[in-house]
């Protein structure tokens, strides 16, 4: 057995003498992995601390889990994480439906010269920043000149100050992210429908389907795989919304509808510096996070051959 | 098309309401950028009255004047342009290289490496740890610190690593016979091969530098510093609120709504220069990603 052992061990010296190379090329981008973003990694141990920047982590007391205990008294807190759940949830309901149908829709259109300006279009907000959308919306819902006021009030409406109005919080979010990413997300869609096979298509014809069957007999059977692993991926990321779209949206009086576990992390961390408390509620929100998506792809290996990564 | 003949009514109703609503959904995509342009091209009292909706009324470039001469404004679109081509030169950098070394099936420890970088797609530590990580390494108001922070990203290296992978072995053999090194195989083999996806990890990596603002806001005290996304929110979100500051701005030929579209469109510009380029590879890209590891 000794033996075998350490012929295994100068096997291995051999190996890594001979791709010394490779190490080297390889070494960058292990370093910069160990750096950025495994040795955040152990800063997670504050969440156990009452931890003192000026102390820092070894100097800092242990606490076990008394930052989790405070957390989970803090109403703030679990506001958040019902909002989370909340917000994903609608965007399941509401936003999850649209690339599916557009996919449908451009799939129908037969001029190939309109169907690839559409696309281009639609796909067109993805690449704009979430800043820039902001400012939109911001533009858009003013109380003074507003596009969407100036209308209600030539309906002889009062004009309404959305974005100070808690109800209107989750509407606009969810609206304006559709209009943002549903075109670009279509994409995925529209590449299963390229793969449906036409004979399919062919066969219908001659049995005198009309394009409405074809599209609900066919075309979303066919694709019917795809939308369910991208609805796992979009359950993976229930507790994952897009705080730094957030941030830019709420404001105080909107905070009961708007503010999130990430942007109760930005609060009470960044802008104010409770590191362990917030640390605390990112670690709590990042297992739950990992359990989901763990869970998530494990479903989807057995759904369809091909796993997500 | 002959099949065209076979299409009933029922059939051809149906083209035209499908065409019908999409031209819908295309238009409200496109309006908001159509509206943003107008208002920038407005002049301040025009606007202020409500009576822009489509079309640019009394048109003037007022408000690009006054944007173009705000020092500030190109402090921050330099700095973007460092962040932008400094972080995605540095991105490729980092990522070809140790794609390449673990697209390598022979590597001892490939296996390892793999998994510790596909762990980071389903557990990160967080904000707060990557914060205080960064103040560590003393990266905080730092240029350098924006750079190297967000250089790798796991989806990134996969893309690279399957794309090398799929390298036909006859192209590395005929380079090895000439005694070629792994540098120079890389460089004269895999690179050019590969451009498809060297590229499409390129433009994601310049895409995303271009709109980030998060941690560029969080990271970099220094007005110096900052890049046109952080100007943009403090001058559209953080002063929209702030009415003593847009009234300063209220003149006849501008306004805060005015000045603030001019910034948005010039921002919007150089997106929309490379975007029919990008677009392409972006949907290679976005299969490619999806492709089994």
């Amino acid at each position: 057995m000794k033996q075998t052992y350490q012929e295994r061990l100068h096997d291995l010296w051999g190996d890594m003498r001979r791709d010394w190379q490779l190490y080297l090329l390889l070494a960058p981008m292990a370093i910069w992995f160990a750096l950025f973003l495994y040795k955040p990694m152990y800063g997670l141990v504050i969440a156990f601390q009452d931890f003192s920047i000026f102390r820092g982590i070894e100097k800092s007391p242990w606490v076990g889990f008394a930052n989790f205990v405070e957390l989970f008294q803090n109403d703030m807190f679990i506001r958040a994480f019902w909002n989370t759940i909340t917000i994903s949830g609608l965007g399941l309901i509401f936003a999850f439906p649209v690339p599916i149908i557009l996919a449908l829709m451009f799939n129908e259109v037969q001029n190939e010269v309109a169907r690839r300006w559409a696309q281009t279009i639609v796909y067109l907000p993805h690449f704009i920043s979430v800043v820039i959308v902001a400012g939109i919306v911001i533009n858009f819902l003013s109380p003074s000149i507003g596009i969407v006021n100036l209308f209600l009030k030539s309906l002889g409406l009062e004009s309404i100050y959305f974005l100070t109005q808690p109800e209107w919080f989750r509407p606009i979010f969810i609206g304006s992210s559709v209009w943002k990413e549903s075109g670009f997300e279509s994409i995925v869609y529209l590449a299963a429908i390229a793969g449906v096979s036409p004979t399919l298509y062919e066969s219908a014809r001659v049995d005198g389907a009309s394009r409405w069957q074809m599209m609900w007999r066919i075309t979303l059977p066919c694709i019917l795989p795809t939308i369910v692993i991208m609805l796992i991926i979009r359950i993976g990321n229930l507790v994952e919304v897009g705080f730094e779209y957030i941030i830019l949206l709420y404001r105080p009086s909107t905070y009961e509808s708007a503010d999130v576990v990430s942007t109760f992390i930005y609060r009470t961390g960044l802008q104010g510096t409770q590191y362990d408390l917030a640390t605390a509620a990112g670690l709590f929100n990042a297992v739950i996070a990992f359990v989901l998506v763990y869970s998530a792809n494990r479903i989807s290996r057995r759904v369809s051959s091909t796993s997500l990564w | 098309m002959a099949s065209f003949n076979l299409y009933s009514r029922g059939d051809k109703i149906f083209g035209w309401a499908n065409a019908i609503l999409l031209s819908l959904f295309v238009l409200s995509t496109l309006y908001p950028f159509i509206y943003v342009a107008a208002v920038s091209l407005s002049s301040g009292a025009a606007v202020t009255a409500g009576r822009v909706t489509f079309w640019p009324v009394d048109v003037t470039l007022a408000a690009y004047e006054h944007v173009l001469s705000d020092r500030m404004f190109w402090v921050a679109y330099g700095n973007t342009f460092i962040y932008t081509f400094g972080g995605t030169f540095m991105s490729l950098l980092i990522m070809i290289p140790g794609a390449y070394a673990l697209s390598r099936k022979r590597l001892r420890g490939r296996t390892f490496f793999n998994i510790a970088i596909a762990f980071t797609l389903w557990f990160h530590a967080g904000m707060i740890p990557f914060f205080l990580n960064m103040r560590d390494l003393g990266l905080l108001d730092s240029r350098f610190g924006i750079i190297i922070g967000f250089a790798a990203s796991a989806f990134n290296v996969i893309l690279l690593r399957n794309f090398f992978e799929a390298v036909p072995k006859s192209f590395e053999e005929a380079a090895k016979m000439d005694g070629a090194s792994e540098l120079q195989l890389l460089w004269k083999v895999f690179i050019p091969l590969s451009k498809p996806a060297i590229v499409t990890v390129a433009l994601f990596c310049i895409v995303s530098r271009w709109n980030g603002y998060f941690w560029a806001m969080v990271l970099l005290r220094g007005e110096e510093k900052i890049p046109l996304q952080v100007y943009l929110k403090r001058v559209i979100v953080d002063l929209n609120s702030n009415d003593e500051f847009a009234s300063s701005l209220l003149t006849a030929h501008y306004s805060f709504e005015t000045v603030t579209s001019a910034i948005m469109i010039a921002s919007i510009i150089p997106v929309l220069i490379i975007y029919p380029y990008a677009q392409r590879y972006f949907t290679k890209g976005i299969l490619l990603g999806g492709v089994k590891e």
